[in-house]
């Protein structure tokens, strides 16, 4: 039989242009190479008893849209608010965050007072600018060099929401878009510890440092999101993060669509210059009216689509889009709750993101060893244990604990990572840790340590990029991923693409697949079409 | 240094909490600035009528608090705020505001000038990042002080008379002045402020003063039935008196978040504070630009038809043409009229046709109200009382 | 009664100060220009550093001076003229050096070098009209785009270049060197030549737009005959024949506000001249928190101007040698650079961002007396080199990181070239805190403000200054500080000119 359409990838943005598809009527199959579906958002065994968030480890980015268009709470998925956080200084002292705004004033202001009043006024700012670019995140983006008139009515969009802004505000988020965190956080803030908590999510992901230009749009591209309309927060999905994948595989299905696992895409087949299915890795051909492709860019065309079916021009391109990993991730499965003795007792802080990099400097340092091609000697962890608010992920009393680290390259001195560096790595990571919490090493039953290696190799993310594909503006907007081809559509006729590598990028968004399914929808003239987005008031 | 209990009492408590803990009966408490406020203490009715018939205390600490001192401090509150500061005497208070360069209010709030080169600014929101910044070139220090000085609000008729009972005797000072007492082994401060629009004063002193001066004012004062009161009556009282809140009714211009939330003094009817001539002040040019142009809102008292509140709604020019908004209103006991305060388009207060949209709840059930509202002068009440010299005596 | 406004002051007497009060004298200004030492110049003034031995004050090189500037002043009738335009030679430790001009050079990657020169000159030909006009407002729906797109002509582009502007506008200097070429020569030479002045290093976004504004001023290296000081003694001949009154050894104390207008300044010493206008060539933040002050300004503009960023990461180097260095055979009247891939410009900038000085510096070296045999003893030569990256704020204090900076940078040139440190007579080393208490450039940068992407145009130097006037009325800028930037060029000074000529018209 030949489906309407066959998408390659069961990672989060593939399910989720496949239960619009199939929404809309039409006849879908999702192929995924893994035994187990979900790409880099999934919930997995990997110690007896132990639910592991193994790749991504909290979600704020996922469209609230999707989750209503695709009914997902219907089918099981529950977002949880967490707690806090804590950055835990060199010499036992530490930062803590709070939900509670007063409470965090106070806290700021052990270290600042200055410092905790500023707070409000870059909150406030930032959010300006988050209000700004997430209509953005659900438009395809306009060709500028086009003069049809979708291009144009979409320019025109964009202009219009400049205009809703005054001269100054459009001066500063220009600035603001292309400065550094560091640089940004200095016209605010003054203690080093504060700054150093407020540039992660700078740099979360990103192959640059906190002292990079651009590292200010990467943050907000981490603080667009929401927890139920509390912009900016971050949350777990119960039972892990594979509870999006399950439960957009069960909307699919309930909408009539097919995954098959445990078989890769060999080869997209093109016919007279145009997708039309693809071959698996035993053999099997799946037809399809057209191919959706959910691996990243490189991934897609360089290795899954024959060169010749290509123009030159945009095979350089793809080679030269910027794809460089810069994180590794151990997840770590607690036979007890670990100790962190800077905080006090019965503090809320623990069942938030932990840190140990207390300022700038040091997350900058460790970006200086990535470029370097090492792996950060002092990296900065963002460590989670997501168990100490979700009950269903490991035995009571027992905890899975996530540690996002960076930066990690994709080669170590231009060779491939060996096991021997893998656990160099782990010993960096685990030693850092117990450097906080005494005894911690001892409370570990067992850890897996993923690599950018072990991401490109489990989850086909090239170089082990979260985002597939660096969130700089040569590769943002209508930039990606090559222009002249942000519009989710390929050279060839009927080969789509919808994974993170499209506007607007990486994360457990979901709007690349979104966004991607409603072009289709549009081509293949369906009706209906898609609801706009949330407006923001 | 406190060291990581915010989670544990994420709201503070004011030096008074003994007290004010103890006399609220209904326990109903709400954040203000970080601290616990009572909204009522039992009974918002009679809290009211104390401050409009005897005397009332309310807890001030939460107003936060700045100290400017140094050899700058003139130019440098002349070029923070509206007003000029060298003018204030020593000894005296001033109702004063400062804007952003665009002249918008960032908020308002008393000046309080302790001696030539020290003052105190009270205000309901923080601008520790706002005051430095504009403290840069000048000899000035600038310290936060909200938790160093507890503050007690004492209004109604009777209050001087109270005052006297407690061995205060203000007979002398006038309104907007202030003067130090005696009591205890130290001295409290007393100004003859406050933000009812009655006869009253503010009490000010160190937080370990706090709870014996309480319980010898409302011994003292117990005679004229002096009781401790919440938010809402004070709210109540404000709004009679035609004041305005930050936040309430209008937004802090480093707070929104929206670029035309943001008022002028202009707009907001604070227009006579400015000090046209002191020199240059923050946001001065900008101000003199609207001044040429005229603002585009302007803060009004509304006189509203019938006797029910016309709080949160829209006005409107001609019934259909959105002109403006609501900030604050309430059924007034002491005027028996329904008053609001207003934000509303100056192109459609000329035109004189405004109208307020009321949603009344009756019974689970809204009815919608659709009302002609006259444009009345601020302050709604004001008794001669509150300026009277010397200050009555019951 | 107030002073005319005819009656204009300019402050300083640098390239743009000079350019500024030409161009205001020109159209019938009555024009004073006020500069604080005893010569005009600014960094394009030369000094004898040692006995016999001159070398430029600062800049060693003009690269792109605006041609506005050069034909409307007559540079070439007050004496300025130019040796021919310098090669560039690039070292490398290991392989031959390579000569580059413009786009031509040799080697495994001369026809790739050749592409991307071609292209990126396109680009830099799009953006170059910029430098000329007063930053774009961006009041109005859609007029950045509207201006983009028909008046800067960046259609004519055709739509695949358009493409490639849009996507490399804001990429990064280092990608692009990847990504084009495969000789490290001139990968090192591309991502020095965009970071030569700059805080960041070219793994940095937005560093390659650096390189397109280099390309824009115009990309030949020029040393004016007889050195840099005759180019500073022609821009004041020049202007003294326009009708400027230049007055040298007066230095501005503060400028004078009166009725909320800048009125006029009072000089060292006391003397207070008033005038109509008032002009600031100098530093955008000195001008306003020294010469001006916070009284007259509003706190969240005086902030801002605060906040504007200036760290100069670009050290100074002069030698006063014994003999003729030889560097490997490189033609000793080219540029020299030392900048051996693109990593190690990167890895020469790290330790800056802690306050630290590099180990292994990279460089731009100019050995004037080989262009002109006068500026030091027969058979002796003056080199000076602009070295790469210095701490603007070093943590061990200046004289430790000066000391290590010397050693290190004489220790790369020996390097390169063999027996050069026994040839040094006298050596001099500028840290950007010398170049700040030298020249009056804050933080030793020579843009008197980053040349970055987020302080360039409508941001530069900060949004409520960005159209050349202050918003003290009365009070004008037209430094380096102002758009489109510094390096010997004056474009910001005959911009802010001709904005103030248009503002009275």
């Amino acid at each position: 039989m030949t489906y309407d359409a066959v998408i390659v990838g069961a990672g989060h943005n593939g399910l989720v242009t496949a239960s619009y598809l199939a929404r809309a009527g039409m006849k879908v199959c999702v192929v995924e190479k893994n035994d187990w579906i979900g790409g880099a958002a999934v919930s997995r065994e990997l110690y007896p008893g132990f639910t592991y968030s193994n790749c991504s480890y909290v979600s704020s980015l996922f469209r609230p849209e999707i989750m209503r268009d695709l009914e997902l709470p219907k089918h099981g998925l529950q977002i949880l608010p967490y707690e806090g956080g804590a950055v835990f200084q060199e010499g036992g002292g530490y930062l803590g965050m709070f939900r509670d705004h007063d409470a965090n004033r106070r806290e700021f202001a052990r270290h600042s007072k200055r410092d905790a009043e500023a707070y409000d006024i870059y909150a406030r700012d930032v959010l300006r600018f988050c209000r700004f670019i997430r209509p953005m995140l659900l438009r395809t983006p306009p060709d500028p060099s086009s003069f049809r008139p979708r291009d144009l009515a979409e320019l025109m969009w964009l202009g219009r929401q400049m205009g809703a802004l005054s001269e100054e505000m459009r001066a500063r988020m220009v600035q603001f878009w292309t400065m550094s965190i560091a640089d940004f956080l200095d016209q605010y803030f003054e203690s080093p510890v504060i700054k150093g908590y407020l540039a992660v999510s700078a740099i979360i992901g990103t192959a640059l440092g906190p002292m990079s230009p651009g590292s200010a749009y990467v943050l907000l591209h981490h603080y667009m999101g929401d927890v139920d309309g509390n912009v900016g927060a971050w949350g777990f999905a119960r039972g892990g993060m594979g509870s999006i994948t399950r439960a957009l595989t069960a909307s699919l299905k309930a909408a009539g669509g097919e995954v098959r696992t445990g078989q890769g895409v060999e080869k997209i087949l093109v016919q007279s210059g145009r997708a039309v299915g693809v071959v698996l890795a035993n053999g099997d051909e799946v037809r399809g009216k057209r191919v959706i492709s959910n691996m990243d860019v490189k991934r897609t065309f360089l290795k899954h689509v024959d060169e010749a079916e290509l123009p030159d021009d945009f095979v350089k391109r793809v080679k030269a889009f910027k794809i460089r990993g810069s994180s590794g991730k151990l997840n770590i499965a607690l036979d007890s709750t670990p100790v962190f003795p800077a905080l006090p007792e019965g503090a809320p802080n623990i069942r938030g993101d932990l840190h140990f990099t207390d300022s700038i400097e040091k997350m900058e340092r460790g970006y200086d060893d990535w470029k370097n091609g090492r792996f950060s000697r002092d990296p900065f962890q963002d460590v989670m244990i997501p168990t100490m608010i979700d009950p269903t992920m490991t035995p009571p009393g027992k905890h899975f604990m996530s540690s996002f680290v960076q930066y990690a390259p994709p080669k170590i001195e231009g060779r491939d990572w060996t096991d021997a560096d893998r656990d160099a790595f782990r010993d960096t990571c685990l030693n850092q840790i117990e450097t906080y919490s005494p005894g911690f090493k001892d409370r570990v039953l067992h850890v897996e340590v993923r690599t950018p290696r072990e991401l490109e190799a489990e989850v086909g993310l090239t170089e082990g990029n979260i985002f597939q594909g660096e969130l700089t503006f040569d590769q943002l907007l209508f930039n990606r991923p090559v222009p002249g081809y942000a519009q989710y559509r390929s050279p060839i006729r009927d080969l789509w693409i919808c994974g993170s590598s499209t506007h607007p990028g990486g994360g457990v968004m979901g709007a690349p697949g979104r966004n991607a399914a409603a072009e289709m929808l549009r081509e293949a003239g369906a009706k209906g079409g898609m609801r706009d987005a949330y407006a923001v008031l | 240094m406190t060291v990581l209990t915010h989670f544990r009492t994420p709201l503070l408590q004011t030096p008074f909490h003994a007290r004010t803990s103890a006399a609220n009966v209904l326990n109903r408490w709400g954040p203000w600035g970080g601290y616990m406020t009572a909204l009522c203490f039992g009974d918002a009715d009679m809290e009211y009528t104390a401050i409009r018939n005897a005397a009332s205390v309310y807890d001030l600490c939460p107003m936060v608090k700045y100290r400017i001192t140094g050899k700058d401090a003139v130019g440098y509150l002349n070029r923070l705020t509206l007003r000029d500061a060298g003018k204030l005497p020593v000894g005296a208070v001033h109702y004063t505001g400062w804007t952003d360069d665009a002249g918008k209010l960032l908020d308002d709030g008393t000046l309080f000038r302790h001696g030539p080169e020290e003052y105190l600014i009270c205000c309901q929101e923080r601008h520790l990042p706002w005051f430095l910044a504009s403290a840069e070139g000048f000899d000035v220090s600038v310290a936060e002080v909200t938790e160093d000085i507890a503050a007690l609000s004492l209004q109604g008729p009777c209050s001087a008379t109270v005052l006297a009972a407690a061995g205060f005797d203000v007979s002398t000072l006038k309104p907007f002045r202030m003067a130090t007492f005696p009591f205890g082994k130290g001295q409290i401060t007393i100004s003859r402020t406050g933000f009812t629009g009655d006869l009253g004063y503010e009490l000010w002193m160190t937080p370990g003063q706090a709870l014996p001066l309480w319980d010898h004012l409302m011994q003292a004062g117990a005679p004229w039935g002096i009781r401790p009161i919440g938010t809402d009556a004070l709210n109540l009282a404000r709004i009679e008196a035609g004041f305005i809140i930050t936040n309430m009714d209008f937004v802090p211009a480093h707070q929104a978040v929206r670029e035309d939330r943001p008022r002028s003094p202009l707009e907001l009817g604070l227009g006579w504070m400015i000090d046209w001539d002191k020199g240059h002040f923050t946001g001065r040019r900008a101000l003199l630009a609207e001044r040429e142009r005229g603002p585009e809102w302007q803060m009004v008292g509304l006189d509203v038809p019938g006797n029910v509140s016309a709080e949160g709604s829209i006005l409107y020019h001609n019934k259909r043409q959105e002109a403006g908004f609501v900030t604050a209103a309430a059924w007034s006991p002491a005027l028996k009229a329904s008053v609001a305060i207003a934000q509303v388009q100056s192109k459609y207060l000329k035109a004189n046709d405004l109208w307020v949209e009321i949603y009344a709840l009756r019974e689970l059930q809204y009815a919608k109200l659709m009302l002609p509202v006259r444009v009345v002068e601020r302050p709604f009440f004001n008794p001669a009382r509150k300026r009277a010299m010397p200050p009555e005596r019951t | 009664m107030p002073t005319p406004s005819s009656e204009v002051l300019v402050i300083g007497g640098g390239v743009n100060g000079l350019a500024c009060a030409a161009r205001l004298a020109a159209k019938g200004r009555k024009v004073t220009l006020l500069e604080a030492s005893e010569v005009v110049g600014g960094g394009a003034g030369e000094r004898e550093f040692a006995p016999g031995y001159h070398a430029p004050a600062l800049a060693h090189l003009t690269q792109g001076l605006d041609t506005r500037v050069v034909e409307a002043m007559a540079l070439d009738r007050h004496g300025l003229a130019f040796h021919p335009a310098l090669a560039t030679t690039v070292l490398s430790g290991e392989a031959e050096s390579l000569t580059v001009r413009g786009g031509k050079t040799s080697g495994v990657d001369a026809a790739a070098w050749e592409a991307l020169h071609r292209k990126l000159s396109a680009f830099a030909r799009v953006l170059a009209p910029l430098r000329q006009m007063r930053p774009v407002r961006l009041a109005g729906e859609n007029r950045l785009f509207g201006l983009a797109r028909q008046g800067l002509g960046i259609r004519a582009l055709g739509k695949d270049d358009f493409r490639e502007l849009l996507r490399m506008v804001l990429i990064n200097v280092h990608d692009v060197a990847e990504d084009e070429l495969s000789d490290d020569r001139l990968k090192g030479l591309l991502a020095f030549d965009a970071t030569l002045g700059a805080w960041l290093g070219p793994r940095s976004p937005n560093s390659l737009i650096l390189y397109l504004d280099r390309l824009a001023r115009g990309a030949d290296p020029l040393l004016p005959k007889g050195g840099m000081g005759a180019l500073a003694v022609a821009m004041g001949k020049a202007a003294a024949a326009a009708g400027v009154e230049v007055r040298t050894g007066s230095a501005v104390e503060k400028i004078v506000v009166e009725g909320d207008r800048a009125v006029g300044v009072r000089l060292e010493g006391g003397e207070v001249v008033r005038v109509g206008l008032v002009v600031s060539a100098m530093n955008p933040r000195t001008t306003l928190h020294q010469l001006v002050g916070a009284a007259a300004l509003d706190a969240g503009f005086f902030k801002a101007t605060g906040h504007v960023r200036m760290r100069g990461a670009a050290a100074k180097l002069h030698l006063a040698l014994r003999g003729t260095p030889d560097f490997r055979g490189a033609d000793l009247k080219s540029r020299i650079v030392i900048a051996p891939s693109s990593e190690a410009v990167e890895r020469a900038f790290n330790p800056v961002k802690y306050g630290e000085v590099p180990e292994l510096p990279v460089m731009e070296v100019i050995l004037p007396s080989a262009h002109d045999p006068g500026l030091a003893p027969a058979g002796h030569h003056v080199l000076t080199a602009i070295v790469q990256y210095a701490p603007h704020a070093p943590k061990a204090g200046l004289e430790a990181a000066r000391a290590e900076m010397l050693e290190n940078t004489l220790n790369v040139l020996e390097q390169h070239s063999p027996g050069l440190r026994s040839l040094v007579v006298q050596a001099e080393l500028l840290m950007p805190q010398d170049i700040e208490a030298r020249f009056g450039m804050v933080g030793g940068n020579w843009h008197h403000g980053e040349l970055a992407v987020e302080q360039m145009l409508f941001n530069r130097p900060t949004f409520a200054a960005a159209q050349y006037s202050t918003p003290l009325p009365g009070l004008w800028l037209a430094g380096a500080g102002s758009h489109p930037g510094g390096g010997i060029n004056g474009a910001a000074g005959w911009n802010a000119a001709g904005a103030i000529l248009e503002a009275k018209a």
